[in-house]
């Protein structure tokens, strides 16, 4: 009942909250001469974007590097020691080495996957239905997607029924043993890493299919006059005019996966070591409660997508200039 | 046997158009396979949340359709009351709902202002908003959370609402701002001359013209937030009385291990309400999602 009463009171009280402080804001400005007014106005109209930007991302950020500096609660500087830790101790190396897993398989796995049905399904009359197919897991959450592919690698002993579908179907192969696909170390990192390409490949595909129709169709068309093959026409034609999208496709790729959470700590627990950053810094913050080392994997996470940082920008630039 | 028949009647055409349908055979092929793959493991997860737990326990999804026929609405029944997913269903949309309407009023607000208000400074702020774009949420985990403890925010929807609002705000603002710039600027001298305040501009030309805009953006932080397990799991702890259903979900696989008719069943719950947007608002969506590639 309570629940009903504040979904009421949020759903009418929100938009009047907001609507209401613009309605304030330019009926105060009224009252200013018009050159104050106009002055004044874009500051006011922005304030609670910034207020938010501020509070959510920039201050968080600037005190996350000055913890990432400090002992376990905060108090005490330590330099550079959270960091020596991160990267010598064992149990962060191998998330650091897990990641790089991911950075690699998981980019190559979501763009080439992306681009081979993009390239495919262009053929074909059903392309926008098979599209549709592979574009669906991005509508469900990590979480959900982790129990389908948990359900996928289940294990039960030789000898009896495998529920796995993947177990299932390699026991059909005489002599083949089931396996517990997630807890054999380091083949269950890519396991997981391909239950997110299922999610993920739809993405880049449909990025990718949309540059591809943008292509001209004389260009393909006067290379197979020429007497190139579809092979040739795809690695000298196709691939060379997508590769500005290829690039940003494979970028958000690997913001991803150097931030990737969900998958790992509904399938496995970041047991049987296939933890990640990501997961090592909740484990550093609610159960090893030191917040100087989970602060200073925030900062690594922050320096390896500085490259990306700069891409967009540098992208961005361009985007204006040719506005 | 068709085409052979065929093959007489015109003969010099046909061997090569023969040897074209033969050539795409393994185009068709490899795409079946790929929607196989890609089907598969969904339909797996919705027939074993229909079957009794003693099969689901001792044989493959896919004996479901061998007679008799056993499928039972139970195991929903079960985690719908007993685990805890109806409360966190509501919970859900008690945190998504207003965590979509904020930012993006917000976001509004500012973007209109980026793109049609001059004021010093603007264009560098606006590279600090596309900047702000692929910062980690978890470079702010910690300052946030121990803003929220002094406040008292953490376990509370209102502490999510306003991370949510802080987190998508750099996107909405950016897309919204390249949207509402690239309209025409006739309306907006047009009405301004008429004696028309900014508020009038605002509400009755550019919120009714962004509409698609908006809905795009709409849909994507919708999803996003109900999908999020990450920032629910950080700034509302694991309670269950405030926990959505990913959260709930990620507790029910460590405490039900193998109980999988049930998982699939609390899984698909949480599948309901994206699956349903996403046929209905395919176009939305898909448009929505290109433009938050660049999400942090």
């Amino acid at each position: 009942m309570g629940r009903l009463v504040l979904a009421a009171a949020v759903v009418a009280g929100v938009p009047v909250l907001l609507v209401g402080y613009i309605t304030l804001v330019e009926g105060a400005l009224v009252a200013l001469p018009t050159r104050r007014a106009a002055a004044v106005r874009p500051w006011l109209w922005t304030a609670p974007g910034f207020f938010f930007l501020c509070v959510f991302l920039v201050y968080p950020t600037l005190k996350t590097i000055q913890l990432s500096l400090f002992g376990p609660d905060s108090s005490g500087f330590v330099g550079l020691a959270n960091y020596l830790a991160i990267f010598t101790q064992s149990a962060t190396q191998v998330a650091l080495r897990n990641n790089g897993l991911w950075l690699v398989l998981f980019t190559f796995l979501t763009v080439a996957l992306g681009l081979l049905i993009a390239v495919l399904t262009d053929r074909v009359r059903y392309e926008s239905f098979a599209q549709s197919i592979v574009f669906l897991p991005m509508a469900i959450s990590f979480t959900a997607a982790s129990v389908i592919w948990k359900f996928m690698f289940d294990y039960r002993p030789a000898g009896t029924a495998q529920t796995g579908t993947l177990n299932a179907l390699l026991t059909l192969i005489p002599g083949f043993q089931p396996r517990a696909w997630l807890v054999n170390a380091p083949l269950n990192t890519v396991f997981l890493i391909l239950a997110s390409t299922w999610v993920w490949t739809g993405f880049c595909m449909v990025i990718l299919s949309a540059a591809l129709k943008g292509l001209s169709a004389e260009v393909l068309d006067a290379a197979r006059i020429d007497g190139a093959n579809e092979w040739q026409v795809f690695w000298r034609v196709i691939f060379p005019l997508l590769g500005g999208t290829v690039a940003v496709v494979t970028t958000v790729m690997i913001v991803f996966s150097l931030k990737t959470f969900d998958v790992v700590y509904v399938m496995t627990s970041g047991n049987f070591s296939t933890q990640i950053i990501a997961f090592s810094q909740y484990q550093q913050m609610f159960i090893n409660r030191d917040f100087g080392k989970a602060s200073a994997i925030g900062v690594v996470l922050l320096v390896a997508i500085l490259p990306v940082l700069a891409f967009n920008l540098q992208r961005f630039r361009q985007q204006e200039a040719e506005r | 046997m068709r085409v052979m028949v065929l093959s007489k009647a015109a003969a010099p055409a046909l061997p090569r158009l023969v040897v074209r349908a033969l050539g795409r055979v393994p185009v068709h092929v490899t795409i079946a396979a790929v929607c196989c793959l890609w089907l598969v493991p969904t339909v797996a997860l919705l027939v074993s949340s229909f079957r009794p737990p003693n099969l689901v326990a001792t044989s493959g999804w896919w004996t479901a359709f061998r007679l008799p026929l056993a499928f039972t609405v139970e195991n929903y029944a079960a985690v719908l009351t007993t685990y805890n997913m109806a409360p966190s269903f509501v919970n859900s949309l008690l945190i998504t709902v207003p965590a979509t309407v904020i930012p993006l009023l917000i976001a509004a607000y500012a973007a209109y202002a980026f793109a049609w208000m001059s004021f010093p400074g603007r264009d560098w702020l606006f590279l600090a908003v596309v900047g702000l774009l692929v910062v980690p949420l978890q470079t702010t985990f910690i300052p946030v959370l121990t803003l929220f403890v002094q406040l008292g925010l953490t376990g509370t929807f209102l502490g999510l609402w306003l991370a949510h609002t802080g987190y998508g705000l750099p996107l909405a603002i950016y897309l919204l701002r390249n949207f509402i710039g690239s309209l025409p600027r006739d309306i907006f001298e047009s009405a301004l001359i008429d004696g028309a305040g900014h508020w009038t501009v605002f509400f009755r030309i550019v919120l009714p013209t962004s509409v698609a805009a908006l809905a795009s953006l709409a849909i994507f932080q919708f999803l996003w937030v109900w999908n999020d397990l990450l920032v629910a799991l950080i700034y509302l702890g694991g309670q269950p009385d405030v926990a959505p259903v990913t959260v709930t979900i990620s507790n029910l696989v460590n405490s039900l291990g193998q109980g999988w008719q049930l998982l699939t069943a609390a899984a698909f719950i949480s599948m309901a309400l994206p699956l349903a947007v996403f046929f209905s608002l395919q176009r939305y969506f898909a448009r929505g999602l290109l433009a938050g590639a660049l999400k942090g």
